[in-house]
């Protein structure tokens, strides 16, 4: 039987950051609210570099509860999205770059979030990190971390339950 | 409900960055209840394949009508934080169109005021999203 060799890692690195890149360009509001992704491997963290707009109230300044949640909610449907592309992506059996053909990629829908306000956001970056607890044909549970200047001094966190894209 | 407390309010969430860049209006400033309204825009999509606003510019609108019903309780002085939030989303807006929030403030203690809501677009009949909350109360 004939080795096969290992596949370069500039193709694995492309494949990955393609399929992601697509999925996060499919969705208006993660560019509306500015927010990034750094990937080390499977593992994504969410970044909302600081800008006026994220403001809630000007006087302290601190970052609107709402743009808060938004990035929570945001960070945990791309973790839930990504562990599923990510399994398609990284099968052998399956076509390296299927992500190009396909059109459009189906979502997790959000049934209930819940964050809690550990401390006021700074006007600075933050960062959140996902972790899907449990995910199953129809349901998933995900809790979401963020932080500012200290991961072990979180600013929020939320969890919440989504519907899985279903098979047609 | 006192001129100058409904003001206060109005000033108050009339400034806020994220809240303008969102279009959120303030429909009605009640004792410890609020009506606020976002406009639909495409920017705000969180699903492209149906063109549904994201679950996070509808936690924006009831996070600070909530927010807003808190500050506008009679007993409440000065301005207002949140401790937590929970959404259910109880159906996708419909594309294209506005959303309304009614936030009210059901009950306040020295520390804490305790705040639902209720998100709608043009079919008041069934609920888009409804929230429950509670908020720092006090100077």
């Amino acid at each position: 039987m004939a080795i096969t060799s290992p596949e370069p890692v500039a193709v694995i690195k492309k494949r990955r950051n393609k399929a992601l890149s697509k999925l996060i360009k499919s969705i208006p509001y993660i560019s509306f609210l500015g927010v990034e992704f750094d990937r080390r491997g499977d593992e994504i963290t969410a970044i909302l570099p600081f800008k006026k707009d994220l403001i809630g109230n000007p006087n302290l300044p601190a970052l609107h509860g709402g743009s808060i949640a938004a990035f929570l909610e945001i960070s945990a449907i791309i973790e839930l999205s990504w562990m599923q592309i990510w399994r398609q992506i990284e099968n052998p059996k399956q076509k390296a770059d299927y992500l190009i053909d396909l059109e459009i990629i189906s979502l997790p829908k959000t049934i209930d979030f819940s964050v809690d306000y550990l401390r006021s956001g700074l006007p600075r970056d933050s960062y959140a990190r996902a972790k899907v607890n449990r995910v199953g044909r129809r349901y998933a549970s995900v809790h979401v971390e963020a932080w500012q200047d200290n991961r072990d001094r979180l600013f929020a966190q939320g969890t919440g339950h989504f519907l899985m894209p279903q098979p047609n | 409900m006192l001129n100058k407390k409904k003001k206060a309010v109005e000033d108050f969430f009339a400034v806020l960055p994220h809240s303008i860049s969102l279009g959120m209006k303030i429909d009605f400033i009640g004792d410890g209840e609020v009506g606020m309204s976002m406009p639909y825009d495409k920017k705000l999509i969180g699903d492209p394949k149906t063109e549904v606003i994201h679950g996070g510019a509808v936690f924006s609108l009831l996070d600070t009508c909530c927010g807003a019903a808190a500050m506008s309780h009679p007993d409440q002085k000065g301005p207002t934080a949140t401790i937590d939030l929970r959404i259910d989303y109880m159906r996708p807006a419909t594309p294209k169109q506005k959303i309304k929030a009614v936030a009210t403030c059901y009950n306040l203690t020295k520390n804490v005021a305790f705040v639902r809501a209720v998100a709608l677009d043009e079919n008041e009949e069934k609920p888009v999203a409804m929230a429950a909350g509670a908020f720092v109360t006090g100077g």
